[in-house]
């Protein structure tokens, strides 16, 4: 078998909007660190019209006594129309995950994708602040490709709980960013001190934008750093998934408008959110 | 050439698959051509704006799935200015699916929303969250005749009645929907459910239960839908737990003249376009000219004397 979409979309969807059932062969499927794994599939060009941010949605096989049912969201970590490649960067969490961690090269994955709404680079932001922690770098990776390739200037603040479990940094660092590490065990990812390394890259070079996923903690840090300085900022956000299409509404979480509290389904009005409207939890 | 309509009723669908309410909207465009299914079956609407349930929405039970996502609606007057327009540009008939709270309530809506560009109503008269305890009008052939005479005298549109698998009265629910006025009954609804998760020691939904639905609902779901094609003379469309072209199969061979695909999307967003394809395979091989052939096919003569129509206990 060779990877192959299942269903053709309709002409009248643009090429960057249409979603495809497809199936994938596994590359490779091997662990970064003891946390964490690196899924490459080798996937057909149609479905790596991707924007940063976006997701696919896996069904994870029923393997080693897991038998998951529903798909699993997975930011796209990388995604190269040339290679036709595409890659994952996951963590073990439980049921679907641990049978994902099972498969081996040369079989086959079965994934739903691209869904969701991606990162925005306004034209005018010379200067972008990534900060993550832990597989949040996952969905911040493509950002930063993307960020170089349109010549923006990149810093990355990278958080862990201890150096081991950093991840990516030598591919951020080789797509041109400053890296900046925290971590618990050197005691360097508080908010406290996470706010100063902030306010003085803010004070010695400027930033245009903040982007972020994940964390409720650097959420608000980001919310009120942005709120003082007028920088505005964009968050990925998770929350459980049944159909990943925007069908079912069990997605939704609260959202500030001005109406008052809205909700927005994660997988189809985001994973992205304008930092500001995004509520903590 | 192989034969895929159907009838329901008046409408003529141009093969017997559809989407189960809740489980498909505009979204799935992004994935393929709507004119391929057989009708468009929307999300259930109320009257007034709801936010629906908390979270969790859903969970995941053995092979099937629990969800408690609570009817969120932007209201009908949004549904008609917004998605009645959106659908008519698709030749595949548009279902709408709606509920209240009260009868009455229901049948204003149910007159509000008989508007051009409306193929048919689907009367969610069982939907289990809605409800105190999950009760709901499908439960009770008094309650099912009541609400149904009411939706009759509102709309010239067809009804399909859409029952619940919560009752003991199956069959006499069935046939005080037909006696109301329905035109066709969709057969049926989730199942009231719980799943606890034992290290918190918390219910797994937000709102605690939730209905049933997967592959665990197909053997409940096709039983009534046998029972009720035996009880009434209007079509019975099939729904619960088909995630495969023998699921399909199934239905039909029990009675069913059309069914809805409700979780499986989920899983396989292509999954209806691919039945399609598969069931027009089936007759071919089968040799059989047209789907309605099969409708109701089951051979169960040889057992119609020792066959019992059990019903659940209370
Ligand atoms: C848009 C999005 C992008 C994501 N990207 C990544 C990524 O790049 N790498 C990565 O490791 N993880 C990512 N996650 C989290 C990942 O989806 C969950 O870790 C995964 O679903 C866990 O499944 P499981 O069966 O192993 O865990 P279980 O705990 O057995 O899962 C049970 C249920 O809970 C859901 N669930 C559990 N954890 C989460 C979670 N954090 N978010 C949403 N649903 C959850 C599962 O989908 C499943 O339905 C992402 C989540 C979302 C919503
Ligand atoms: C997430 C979800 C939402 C649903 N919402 C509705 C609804 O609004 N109205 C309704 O009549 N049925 C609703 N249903 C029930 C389905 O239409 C269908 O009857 C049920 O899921 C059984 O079919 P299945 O096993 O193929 O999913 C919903 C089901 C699911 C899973
Ligand atoms: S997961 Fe179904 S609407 Fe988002």
């Amino acid at each position: 078998m060779t990877a192959a979409v299942l269903h053709v979309t309709p002409d009248s969807i643009p090429a960057n909007e249409r979603v495809f059932e497809s199936e994938c062969l596994v590359k490779s499927n091997t662990p970064v660190n003891n946390d964490y794994r690196l899924l490459i599939l080798d996937a057909p060009a149609e479905i790596l019209n991707c924007t940063p941010g976006q997701f696919f949605h896996i069904q994870c096989p029923v393997r080693g006594g897991h038998h998951p049912y529903l798909r699993r969201p997975m930011s796209i970590y990388g995604y190269f129309p040339e290679k036709g490649e595409l890659q994952f960067l996951y963590k073990i969490a439980g049921e679907g995950t641990a049978a994902l961690a099972e498969l081996k090269t040369g079989e086959s994955l079965n994934v739903v994708g691209p869904l969701g709404q991606g990162f925005h680079i306004a034209d005018n932001w010379q200067n972008l602040l990534l900060l993550a922690r832990g597989v949040g770098l996952a969905t911040l990776a493509p950002l930063a490709l993307e960020a170089q390739r349109l010549g923006k200037k990149l810093t990355a603040i990278c958080s862990a709980r201890s150096p081991e479990l950093l991840m990516s940094i030598d591919y951020f660092r080789d797509l041109g960013a400053e890296i900046i590490t925290v971590t618990d065990s050197e005691g360097t990812s508080d908010l406290a001190h996470l706010q100063g390394v902030i306010e003085g890259l803010i004070a010695d070079q400027g930033i245009d934008a903040f982007y972020t996923c994940g964390s409720n903690r650097l959420l608000k840090l980001l919310q009120e750093i942005g709120a003082k300085h007028g920088i505005p900022g964009e968050i990925a956000l998770e929350q459980q998934m049944a159909c990943g299409l925007g069908m079912c509404q069990c997605c939704v979480r609260s959202f500030r408008a001005e109406s008052g509290i809205v909700h927005k389904r994660v997988c189809k009005e985001g994973p992205v959110f304008d930092l500001q409207e995004a509520m903590g939890w | 050439m192989v034969d895929l309509s159907v009838q329901i009723g008046d409408l003529c669908l141009k093969n017997p698959i559809m989407p189960a309410s809740g489980t498909f909207s505009e979204d799935l465009v992004t994935v393929f051509d709507l004119n391929l299914l057989g009708a468009l079956v929307t999300k259930t609407i109320t009257r007034g704006i709801r936010q629906g349930n908390p979270t969790p929405r859903v969970c995941e039970v053995s092979g099937s799935m629990l969800n408690s996502i609570g009817i969120p609606s932007k209201g009908v007057g949004q549904f008609i200015a917004n998605m009645v327009p959106f659908y008519q540009a698709y030749n595949s008939p548009l279902v709408v699916s709606i509920s209240g709270n009260t009868a009455d309530e229901f049948a204003r809506l149910c007159e509000e929303i008989s508007v051009p560009g409306v193929a048919a109503i689907e009367v969610n008269i069982s939907c289990p969250n809605i409800e105190e305890d999950g009760k709901a009008f499908a439960m009770r052939p008094a309650s099912t005749l009541d609400v149904m005479r009411k939706l009759r005298a509102a709309t010239d549109l067809p009804l399909w009645a859409k029952l619940t698998p919560n009752t003991g009265e199956t069959s006499d629910v069935a046939r005080a929907a037909e006696e109301g006025g329905a035109d066709a009954l969709v057969v049926s609804n989730t199942m009231l459910s719980m799943s606890i998760d034992v290290h918190s020691r918390k219910p797994r939904l937000g709102n605690l239960m939730g209905g049933l639905s997967g592959p665990s609902l197909k053997p409940i779901s096709l039983r009534m839908a046998y029972q009720c094609a035996k009880a009434v003379d209007i079509p019975v469309i099939g729904c619960g737990g088909i995630s495969t072209i023998d699921d399909v199969l199934e239905y039909l061979i029990a009675g069913a003249s059309a069914v809805q695909v409700g979780t499986a999307t989920f899983i396989h967003p292509t999954v209806m376009v691919q039945m399609i394809g598969e069931l027009e395979a089936y007759l071919r091989t089968h040799n059989i000219a047209s789907v309605r052939d099969l409708i109701g096919s089951v051979r169960d003569e040889e057992a119609a004397d020792t066959v019992v129509f059990m019903e659940a206990a209370p």
